[in-house]
């Protein structure tokens, strides 16, 4: 059932999710919802949709996109939000044009992107190598199990005034808070994923007595990537908003002090323009850890049906 | 005795590696003559001085009192969104790109934002709050929704089933477990916002109180002040953990038996 689901999908929900971009938490259900919700959509259709299907949903996403700008734009001329608060958005992209000019913005840019990816490359390494170690030697699953639940909680900018204290407001105390907060997303479904190893599987292992090796090879590492590449696309966005966070709080370079320093001068046009870039980037980030997830998973799209719970 | 036996070993699963490292701090703290890791007997001290006062009330509240607010606007209009989003493929296509992009907004730029609209009051932590920890719940609503079984929808068409009822019986139950997991994400950012907001322009809480140490150097409450916030986020995650056990025992039943599990 499952199965023919999947297939059907392929041919007819694909071409479709393709086009728009899946939203988040749908790693887990964009290749079975995209597969029961399309057909699902055209049997039921026949008297409301009919005048839907004639739009693909691509240009629907670009005409919201347009009517956003558009409110943005209508709201603060007409006065409805006074346009101190709320510049009118052809102010926001002028401003986001003159700062493209300058290179102290491709600086910011260039340093957050640094911090985001130096951070994020630590965590996953450290991610994954101690929750292969934690997760195949039961020992070490149940001890640390009490303290993982403990630190993982611990809000990563609690963190903050010790990071500006131990090393000011330097690329390390920003590392700092990247590794902590993007560090437990992927040890936690590493751990999550050595676990769901299929018993069979391992007791198939166990009597061909694949050596420690090989077993890790080719039956825990296939089961646990899936679960790996969320843990990333989760640290891959909680990197970043950590990295622009603590340039905020502490003032390291990148956008988050520029942010800062345009509210502080009142400069609220180029605040919103940088608003605006921060949220491109993170979109960004999005598409990029979802390709790089695409391509690596290829071989195995349906276990990414369970991969998010 | 077994039971006893298996009782003392799980106990020392749960604590041991704890207070290994809890020795190890105290062990290295207590020797150290670096002014920012004081020796944790100190900051033991300092956590009873200074949060078992009067600053439950003045700083500890508040913080919790926020939270809950933020958190709960955020599940509320999250799910309610969802549902809606969830049910008209042409209405999320046409949200789709604006919601991705709103969602890859870190939420502390929003900060600066809503303190040009609403100043720095409870206000604005409130409604920072909710913009932040929304889009996981609203998010994972809509692909719960969207995932609805085609034959229970089906089954619930031919009865007729529509309007409240539906979505009581039918659409809420089947999304749940997705809606949960988003209101688990939900539940961490909204933490953190807590603690940045306070953190930006706040008279009280538990992040003001943290920066204040820091800038004054009271380095022993400063460490207690991050202990503190390991608990609440210790405390909340069991308090979650719990609900999700009630909230989703159908489900995890379900899930076990599938798996052929007992």
């Amino acid at each position: 059932m499952d199965v023919k689901l999947k297939q059907r999908g392929g041919a007819s929900g694909v071409p479709r999710a393709a086009g728009t971009s899946p939203p988040e938490g749908g790693g887990a259900a964009a290749g079975p919802g995209a597969s029961a919700g399309a057909p699902g959509a055209d049997r039921r259709g026949g008297r409301v949709r009919a005048w839907g299907r004639a739009v693909p949903d691509a240009a629907l996403g670009v005409l919201g996109v347009a009517l956003l700008a558009g409110i943005l734009e209508v709201l603060p001329r007409v006065g409805l939000v006074s346009s101190e608060y709320l510049p009118p958005f052809s102010d926001m992209a002028s401003a986001l044009g003159d700062m493209a000019g300058e290179g102290g913005f491709w600086h910011a840019v260039l340093d957050t992107a640094k911090g985001w990816g130096y951070g994020l490359a630590v965590s996953v390494a450290a991610g994954t190598v101690l929750g292969l170690l934690i997760g195949s030697v039961d020992i070490l699953r149940k001890a640390t199990a009490s303290t993982i639940e403990f630190l993982r909680p611990i809000p990563s900018v609690a963190l903050v005034p010790l990071a500006v204290l131990v090393y000011g407001t330097g690329l390390e105390s920003k590392l700092l808070l990247v590794v902590y907060a993007s560090f437990w997303p992927v040890l936690l479904q590493m751990l999550h994923g050595v676990q769901d190893v299929d018993p069979v599987a391992r007791d198939t292992a166990a009597c061909y007595r694949l050596t420690a090796w090989a077993r890790l090879r080719h039956v825990v590492w296939p089961t646990a990537l899936p679960y790996l590449m969320t843990g990333v696309r989760l640290a891959a966005s909680v990197a970043l908003v950590l990295a622009v966070t603590a340039e905020l709080l502490i003032g390291s370079p990148g956008l988050g002090s520029e942010i800062a320093l345009a509210q502080s001068s009142n400069a609220v046009p180029a605040m919103y323009a940088l608003v605006i870039v921060t949220g491109a980037l993170g979109v960004l980030v999005n598409i990029l850890t979802r390709a790089v997830e695409k391509r690596v998973l290829s071989w195995h799209a349906s276990a990414r049906a369970e991969a998010v719970a | 005795m077994r039971i006893l036996r298996n009782g003392l070993a799980s106990l020392l699963f749960l604590l041991g590696l704890p207070a290994v490292l809890l020795a190890l701090w105290w062990w290295f703290a207590a020797r150290s003559d670096n002014f920012y890791y004081p020796p944790l007997d100190e900051i033991l001290t300092a956590f009873g001085d200074t949060w078992f006062s009067s600053r439950i009330a003045d700083n500890i509240l508040p913080s919790l009192a926020r939270l809950a607010a933020g958190y709960a606007g955020a599940v509320v209009i999250g799910v309610a969104l969802g549902v809606v989003l969830g049910s008209h493929p042409r209405l999320r296509a046409l949200c789709e790109p604006v919601l991705e992009f709103f969602r890859a907004i870190p939420p502390p730029v929003l900060i600066p934002v809503l303190m040009l609209f609403s100043g720095i009051g409870d206000t604005m932590k409130i409604i920072v709050i909710v913009t932040g920890s929304i889009w996981p719940v609203l998010l994972n609503t809509t692909e719960g929704v969207r995932a609805i079984d085609n034959v229970l929808a089906d089954t619930a068409r031919s009865y007729r089933i529509t309007g409240v009822a539906r979505l009581r019986r039918l659409v809420l139950p089947a999304a749940s477990p997705q809606i949960v997991v988003g209101m688990r994400q939900a539940l961490s950012i909204a933490l953190i916002l807590m603690v940045i907001s306070e953190m930006f322009a706040s008279s009280n809480g538990v992040g003001f109180a943290i920066v204040q140490f820091q800038r004054t150097f009271a380095i022993p409450e400063m460490w207690s002040g991050i202990l503190l916030l390991g608990l609440i986020g210790l405390a909340l995650s069991l308090l979650f953990q719990l609900f999700e056990s009630r909230a989703l025992r159908w489900y995890h039943g379900l899930r076990r038996s599938q798996r052929g599990e007992k």
